[in-house]
């Protein structure tokens, strides 16, 4: 091991590693501009960062018609209206519908709306994640608004109900 | 100058203890300014020695603060403080050093070299570790006390401490640029340095698995190095690399970390493969089964190791893509691991074995390592790992993988390289006590804590609520007696220094390799003309 040039050797492969190390050091800061660089190509990280959510629970294997009515309790000062006639939704399945409440009047007023279900089985079926029957709903003179209501049917929805009713009354807050 | 020069080995040496051209220094001088393999070897094996007994006092408090709800012993911010340490000091104050002074003395003696290819910068490499350890200790005496944010250094946290978080960056640097010596080192070493006739392919597995993991050293090191380096800047030189104030993304630094950390897992792994390599073929008397094999498996674990860091941060809010690409990722790494452990397996089968003391905790190792890593296994199960993140389980599974893995690996190395260091062969009565001892209660200390993981426990808190009071109980107990037992191992170490029955050449009967060829001990400068190898 004594041989001329081993000496030489030995400082080539040290000076090989250290360029490695080197590297590796300048690496860890290149990867700074590269997970930028990385997260707008992918958009990771940016908009959609929960796009994990995927409901696994939906029973595609059944369609339920769900009628949506709205009405209101004197029609010359406020209009409430369903966004369709009817809508369908599979069981399981997140369903958000927005319907639009609108004051006719010139100065602002209050109300509360009570949801009914036709047939009324049908109700321990909704699951309400969102809806404005949950507040009272205050509004400016001639102000228009668009409330959500966001719903899961209940997978033990029986399937002799094909066709059910959500039903929305909205009635004027009566002072006290 | 060239420092492969400045040792002697060019004179035939008669006594081993007659230090060549210059007269041997003696004392501490002589231990600060040494260049010899072995010296080194052994000041590596005492400090990590000195190492394992600050942290492990450390695990004792931390113990005996959970051994009850509520605060007994520590205050919150002390117990997050020797929480850090402990991690920090084990990691890279004992298992690192203690593999590098096996490294140091027993590679140049099993590819029959005469010493490490660069002597001073093996001086340099250990004499940085100390400063280190300094620093990372005394900072528990500064004004607010140590690091309490945990070993791995996530902002925010480490943009927000005193002082002594611009200290413990300190360490890790001075840490890392040790190790990155020592790769190098080792790398010229094995790669100039082997006597005529050793192969690669003939190199002893522990050689080969030293050889991937300075490799693995001087790869992520510097990556460590620039991400400390980028909250060093953050703190005093108003950067924003991590500082979400200022448009920096903390969950980057997560990302840096890990790729230098989970490379980091198998530093220190891969040499206790080696050790249990050397160990199980010799008291089964029979050749490692599959060395091909084996070589491959240490190999691609090295390779894969760069792929998988995303584990560790399956929370962070990680699209399910890459969630799936880093499990599935860490599930192939049980592949190569499963070859090994069938190796040793197979490599006892049909063999004459016998139960000395490297040879139970070696045994020990096989076993309770394959926990450890299965217990990774389900941790790298996203939907899992989202339950588990930050709970007990984790701690369970990395204890398993470092106390009984890597650790017992070590003291499978000192009992079965001890006779071959001293001339003495060890106290088998003493170590087989240490053996079972240490063996059954560190499963009572950390088989527990699955439990208490599953169940919910997050990990470093000081105080918990009563459902774990009785996991933790039992705990503590088994952590009490693994620390106490660990005086039988001092005991052990210190007779056979002193003396004892005196070790031949071969110390066992079933050791194959260079170094049994030596006289035990063997002399101060050894191969000082290569041997011939067939
Ligand atoms: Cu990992």
């Amino acid at each position: 091991m004594n041989a001329p040039g081993t000496g030489n050797a030995n400082a080539r492969v040290r000076e090989r590693l250290l360029w490695l190390a080197l590297v590796m050091f300048g690496f860890a800061f290149a990867m700074v501009p590269l997970y930028r660089v990385f997260c707008d190509i992918t958009g990771i990280n940016r908009d959609e960062a929960q796009v994990l959510a995927i409901n696994t629970q939906v029973d595609t294997s059944r369609l339920v018609l769900v009628q949506l009515l709205a009405n209101v309790e004197d029609a010359a000062q406020w209009r409430l209206n369903a966004p369709a006639a009817a809508i369908p939704a599979h069981p399981g399945e997140l369903i958000q519908v927005d319907f639009e409440l609108e004051n006719l009047a010139d100065r602002a007023v209050s109300g509360h709306a009570v949801a009914s279900y036709a047939p009324a089985v049908a109700a321990r079926y909704f699951r309400k994640i969102e809806c404005f029957c949950f507040r009272e709903q205050h509004l400016a003179a001639r102000e228009r608004r668009v409330l959500p209501v966001m719903f899961v049917l209940d997978r033990q929805i029986p399937p002799d109900l094909g066709v059910v009713t959500l039903s929305y009354a909205f009635f004027r807050q009566v002072k006290t | 100058m060239n420092p492969s020069m400045d040792t002697p080995m060019d004179k035939p040496l008669t006594d081993p203890h007659d230090a060549g051209h210059h007269a041997a220094p003696a004392g501490l001088w002589r231990w600060l300014t040494t260049t010899n393999h072995k010296d080194i070897g052994s000041l590596y094996l005492w400090f990590a020695a000195a190492m394992f007994l600050i942290g492990g006092l450390m695990a004792m408090v931390i113990r005996a603060e959970l051994f009850q709800p509520g605060l007994q012993v520590v205050q919150p911010d002390l117990f997050n403080q020797l929480t850090t340490l402990h991690g920090l000091i084990m990691i890279f104050g004992v298992i690192m050093p203690a593999f590098t002074g096996f490294a140091n003395w027993q590679i140049p003696l099993m590819i029959g070299a005469p010493d490490m290819a660069f002597p001073r910068m093996n001086n340099w490499s250990f004499w940085l570790l100390p400063v280190a350890a300094t620093f990372l200790i005394g900072s528990l005496f500064l004004p607010g006390g140590a690091v309490s944010g945990g070993w791995t250094m996530y902002p925010p946290l480490y943009l927000q401490g005193g002082i002594s978080y611009d200290l413990t960056i300190f360490a890790i640097h001075i840490m890392g640029a040790s190790s990155i010596m020592g790769a190098i080192n080792i790398i010229t070493t094995i790669l100039n340095l082997r006597a005529p006739g050793m192969r690669m392919m003939k190199m002893p597995m522990f050689v080969w698995t030293w050889l991937i993991t300075a490799y693995l050293l001087i790869a992520v090191m510097p990556v460590l190095a620039g991400a400390v380096t980028m909250l060093l800047a953050d703190r005093n030189f108003g950067t924003h690399f991590f500082d979400a104030a200022g448009g920096g993304d903390p969950v980057l630094f997560q990302h840096i970390f890990w790729f230098f950390g989970h490379p980091e897992v198998y530093i220190l792994i891969l040499p206790a493969f080696g050790i249990v390599s050397t160990v199980i073929p010799t008291f089964a008397r029979k050749p490692l089964f599959g060395y091909r094999s084996m070589v491959y498996a240490t190999a691609s674990i090295a390779i894969l190791s760069f792929i998988v860091w995303g584990h560790h941060m399956f929370t962070v809010g990680m699209p399910a893509g890459m969630q799936l690409f880093f499990m599935y990722a860490t599930m192939l790494i049980a592949v190569p691991t499963g070859v090994k452990v069938f190796n040793w397996v197979v490599t006892l089968w049909k063999g004459s074995i016998s139960f000395e003391t490297a040879m139970l905790f070696a045994l020990a190792f096989v076993f309770l390592f394959t926990i450890g890593g299965f217990s990774g296994l389900v941790l790298a199960m996203v939907p899992v790992d989202v339950q588990l993140q930050d709970t007990y389980y984790v701690v369970a599974h990395f204890h398993y993988v470092l106390v009984t893995g890597a650790l017992f690996s070590i003291f499978a190395g000192l009992y079965y390289w001890l006779p071959k260091w001293t001339g003495h062969m060890i106290d088998e009565r003493w170590g087989r006590w240490h053996f079972w001892l240490s063996a059954i209660s560190v499963n009572v200390l950390f088989f527990p804590m699955h439990f208490l993981g599953l169940a919910g426990m997050p990990r470093r808190i000081p105080d918990y609520a009563l459902q774990f009071a009785d996991f933790n109980r039992i705990a503590s107990l088994g952590g009490f007696v693994f620390g106490a037992s660990q005086i039988l191992l001092l005991v052990v170490i210190v007779k056979c220094i002193r003396g004892g029955e005196p070790a031949p050449a071969r110390a066992w009967d079933g050791a194959e390799g260079l170094e049994w060829t030596l006289t035990s001990p063997p002399p101060y400068h050894s191969f000082a003309k290569p041997p011939e190898v067939r």
